[in-house]
């Protein structure tokens, strides 16, 4: 009796309702004809327990932290403990209206404490919380440097980025006024340092570089990278996307970045996907913190202040100032963990190293290099029979197991990227192991099962390339006569 | 992997075919095959101009999207519409399925092209 596959709209019935009103409680008023439709509104006709169990199952339907693993590769999709969110939901804050600007100086307090530990762990000068998601950060981000330039009147218009770069940073980049030069990259991801002296000219404005790189390796060059930016007059953008592994092991700011983004929805444990919101913390070194977006949350003489005054600044980018209950989370997730930061940086390295090393035999590993907090297999180290990275990503959700990150980066045509995070214990991760090698085990005996994966879903595998070519947007909510 | 003899073919996976002075490009059976499914083919304007290494368009599939560029300089005189209803007509064969047709602005300059033999070649080097 469970079902998913109909709409409520299907599970109508005429005449059926799910309110009763006290007739005498409500005044009968007439109104023009103008106002009245015609007919009456396709409404599901519906009572409570269809309603509620419409729901319910469709909700049984759902992947989340909280059913299984996640290993997502370059989401960093961990564990969001629930203390956090309680602390986020107490009236104290959710009750505050975005317009209250007096007997809040707690809540202001917590933004100054936030934006000045974000500032030490990164090893920024100083972080504004208006930004609302990664690829805002990265646009503001892009914003301040270009102001800098204009400032200084240096005429830069370049902006380097790698060719395994996340799609969003070219996209801020052009955004932000820039034109975009791709870097190549060598076989393990890391810049190609021929190729990045071959751009390096003088209209170069900037680089944008995520380290570990997306490939989870670190970039060992990169303070050769800082010093011949810096040499030309550019400026260094660091995308926050794979911070996970060097919590308070190295600072952004000390390998010479001068402006940066935190996912906070990453690395410090905020829900995302479609928990979310997402919140994206732009930090700057010192002399680039006057053009950082307004308002500022500043402390005074005798409390803290919103200043809304700020000359140099970009702008406004947000109503107000970010997802606050997202800071509520962030901010506890600092404070409960404290010296232990360093810890998420060693388990979730540990764990990715450990994955990784335990899967090489049966999938392909074309770096020998230990990774950071995540890694890129090239498919199935046996390709004879065909079975894809696709095929092996559509047989892990008949176990139970959401899929990694396929087809990114570029550089391997296989790719499939799995990021265990820190959160999972080993029994979990041995699990995932198991499961991997079980599939690669099917992808050679009986390869067609794992072709036409998944068989144990609710829907079978989708043909993605029809649904992109003629998209049916709408849904015509046929009621029953 | 095809490639017909009288086409000269990019390291980025585009064909061209020169008549006279107009150019026809495409991409080649190596580049829809390691895209997948072509879902959408965004294309310049007629009348648009083309630029020697500068992307022209882009070619976006189930699992990626990529810059189409142009080996030659010119102005676009034609643009293949059928492609826009029937993107997976890149699946089925590439080689008849242009994507534009350049009006050149002078003799191009084909030294940086590869014949099909070269360009199946440097494919098999790719995979490697």
């Amino acid at each position: 009796m469970k079902s998913y596959e109909s709409f409520i709209f299907e599970k109508s019935t005429p005449g059926r309702k799910a309110y009763s009103l006290e007739k005498k409680a409500f005044k009968t008023v007439t109104l023009d004809a103008e106002l009245l439709r015609s007919d009456a509104p396709k409404l599901p006709e519906v009572y409570e327990l269809d309603v509620l169990r419409h729901f319910t199952n469709m909700s049984m339907k759902n992947y989340g932290i909280e059913t299984g693993m996640y290993p997502l590769g370059s989401c960093t999709m961990k564990y969001n403990p629930k203390i956090h969110q309680d602390i986020a939901a107490m009236p104290a804050f959710s009750g505050v209206h975005p317009y209250q600007e007096t007997g809040v100086d707690g809540l202001l307090e917590i933004y100054d404490h936030l934006q000045t530990y974000l500032s030490e762990i990164s090893g920024m000068h100083q972080f504004t919380l208006n930004s609302y998601a990664g690829a805002h950060g990265e646009l503001v981000g892009l914003m301040v440097m270009k102001r800098w330039h204009d400032a200084h009147q240096t005429g830069k218009t370049k902006v380097l980025v790698p060719d395994a770069a996340h799609g969003t940073n070219p996209a801020s980049a052009i955004v932000a006024g820039f034109s975009v030069v791709e870097l190549k990259s060598n076989h393990d991801g890391t810049v190609d340092l021929d190729d990045f002296y071959a751009k390096l000219d003088d209209e170069v404005a900037g680089i944008m570089l995520t380290n570990p790189n997306t490939l989870g390796v670190f970039e060992r060059n990169i303070l050769e990278i800082s010093q011949a930016i810096h040499d030309k007059g550019g400026l260094l953008y660091y995308d926050g996307a794979n911070l996970n592994p060097l919590l308070g092991m190295v600072r952004p700011g000390d390998m010479g970045f001068d402006i940066m983004h935190i996912n906070l929805h990453k690395t410090f444990s905020t829900p995302h996907g479609g928990g979310g919101p997402g919140s994206g913390p732009v930090g700057v070194r010192k002399d680039l913190a006057q053009f950082l977006p307004k308002p500022v949350i500043e402390k005074t003489a005798d409390g803290y202040a919103i200043n809304r005054d700020k000359p140099g600044t970009i702008g406004q980018i947000s109503q107000f100032y970010g997802n606050f209950g997202v800071y509520i989370k962030a901010y506890a997730f600092i404070l409960t963990n404290g010296e232990h930061l360093k810890d998420i940086a060693r388990y979730a390295v540990l764990n990715a190293n450990y994955v990784k090393e335990s899967l090489k035999d049966v999938y392909e590993l074309p770096t020998t290099v230990a990774c950071k907090h995540e890694f890129v297999f090239n498919g199935l180290k046996d390709k004879s029979d065909h079975v894809t990275t696709l095929d092996v990503a559509k047989r892990l959700l008949d176990y139970g197991v959401h899929p990694p990150t396929i087809y990114f980066p570029l550089l391997y045509k296989e790719a499939l990227m799995i990021e265990p995070v820190e959160t999972e214990s080993k029994q979990t991760i041995d699990g995932f192991i198991e499961i991997m090698r079980t599939v690669a085990k099917e992808a050679k005996e009986s390869p067609e099962l794992v072709k036409t994966a998944p068989h144990t879903t609710i829907v079978r595998r989708l043909d993605e390339a029809t649904a992109a070519r003629h998209p049916v947007l709408t849904y015509d909510a046929h009621l029953k006569p | 992997m095809k490639a017909p003899n009288t086409l000269m073919y990019q390291e980025s996976h585009e064909w061209v075919k020169i008549d006279g002075n107009i150019a026809t490009i495409g991409i080649t059976d190596y580049a829809q095959d390691s895209l997948g499914d072509v879902v959408y083919v965004e294309l310049p304007e007629v009348g648009d101009e083309t630029t020697k290494d500068i992307n022209f368009g882009t070619v976006e599939s189930v699992k990626a999207a990529s810059d189409l560029m142009s080996p030659v300089n010119g102005t676009v005189i034609e643009v293949n519409e059928a492609i826009d209803d029937e993107p997976e007509s890149i699946n089925e064969d590439p080689y008849t399925h242009w994507m534009i047709k350049v009006e050149l602005k002078e003799a191009p300059d084909l030294s940086e092209l590869l014949d099909a033999d070269a360009y199946l070649r440097f494919c098999e080097e790719n995979d490697a």
